[in-house]
């Protein structure tokens, strides 16, 4: 991610490409794209990966989060044609390069939270599974528990905070 | 200081991608004013990336790679600016809602000094920007669905607490509230519904098929 951010490096970027896309595809037809819809806006989100990349922020969000969210809203324009509001952006802090223990916490704690949900009862993480498909309603959503994400959250939100600090 | 924040439901729908377009601009919004819950969306938006990678791999048709590298050569040009963080009273999402800032907003008289600006969004739920003058009252209503409440500007208080900017307020079937807004200055709101509020006197009921709420 950072050789396609820093330096436009086009093999990175294959690398990339040859292990998030079918992913993504394979998500996207979940999510209830037939396989030629999956294709096109799996293609669209990789291409916004590459032009986006320099806003992608390792302290925030880890490579799969960050193509997570890219697809997420390729997959509402095209599946439900509607406008997707997104929050003001955080500019960047004034240190060029995002603190490196901050980016290693962040990938460790990302880490431990997919190994978590892999160990959850299977009940409780098909209940994510379709909330993030889309076959969940909203009183559905409220039954979802047992997600660790205490430490994960904490830490963004210190590097909010701080960057808060930064702005001021 | 925020004290009334988003439900989980929400920011998980809103990170699903699974909310209605009226319920993502509040959630949106709200997360502009609040870290807290801005931590917590990055946090379910890493379930989410946690769903990517551990998704079933589909296969992609032969030219993917070189049909995306044509994408990305075909539109060199539009590198997205960066949004500037803004002065302003309406965060950046409503205002492209709005078309501006507090000046844009296309009011519509309701009546006692109250308005109104319906905003576009699809049609399974609304959203309004309400004005609600220093010491009035929203005639006491129940709803049919959810509504949120966001204060963009000023406070109002009802029968569960006082909201201020940046305060939002999740009301379903259960409640029936009385909104006052606090005496010092006029306030503004984002109202989100997903269903038709219910008015408990006749006077409102007959208005409210003029006012769309």
């Amino acid at each position: 991610m950072f050789a396609i951010r820093d330096d436009q490096d086009q093999a990175a970027f294959a690398e990339l490409f040859a292990h998030f896309a079918p992913r993504v595809k394979g998500f996207l037809i979940k999510c209830g794209a037939d396989a030629s819809l999956a294709e096109e806006c799996t293609q669209e989100a990789m291409a916004a990966v590459w032009r986006k990349a320099h806003m992608f922020d390792p302290t925030r969000a880890n490579a799969a989060t960050w193509i997570f969210t890219i697809a997420r809203n390729r997959k509402i324009d095209a599946l439900r044609k509607q406008r997707r509001p997104e929050p003001e952006d955080l500019p960047w802090g004034p240190e060029p390069e995002p603190d490196q223990t901050d980016v290693i916490g962040l990938k460790q704690e990302t880490d431990q939270l997919a190994e978590a949900i892999k160990a959850l009862p299977e009940k409780q993480r098909s209940l994510i599974e379709q909330a993030y498909f889309g076959d969940l309603s909203h009183s559905e959503i409220a039954e979802i528990s047992g997600l660790p994400l205490g430490t994960i959250k904490s830490r963004i939100r210190s590097g909010l905070e701080r960057l808060r600090h930064a702005m001021k | 200081m925020i004290k009334h924040h988003l439900t989980p439901e929400l920011v998980i729908g809103y990170s699903a991608g699974t909310l209605p377009e009226a319920f993502n601009l509040a959630v949106a919004t709200h997360i502009s004013m609040c870290d807290t819950c801005r931590a917590e969306l990055d946090s379910y938006d890493a379930v989410g990336g946690c769903l990517v990678e551990g998704a079933d791999t589909a296969e992609l048709s032969d030219d993917s790679l070189i049909a995306t590298m044509r994408l990305i050569q075909a539109d060199t040009g539009s590198a997205k600016t960066v949004q500037q963080r803004s002065a302003c009273t309406l965060p950046f999402p409503l205002q492209g809602y709005v078309g501006g800032d507090l000046a844009a907003i296309k009011w519509r008289s309701i009546g006692m000094g109250a308005k109104q600006a319906i905003l576009p969004t699809s049609k399974d739920a609304s959203a309004r920007l309400l004005y609600i003058p220093a010491g009035c009252a929203i005639p006491d209503h129940g709803h049919n669905g959810m509504e949120l409440t966001l204060v963009l500007q000023g406070a109002f208080s009802d029968d569960v607490d006082r909201f201020a900017r940046g305060d939002i307020e999740v009301a379903n079937e259960d409640l029936d509230h009385t909104p006052v807004a606090d005496i010092g200055e006029d306030c503004i709101c984002l109202a989100v519904t997903d269903a038709p509020l219910k008015f408990n006197a006749f006077l409102p009921r007959l208005a409210q098929r003029f006012l769309q709420i």
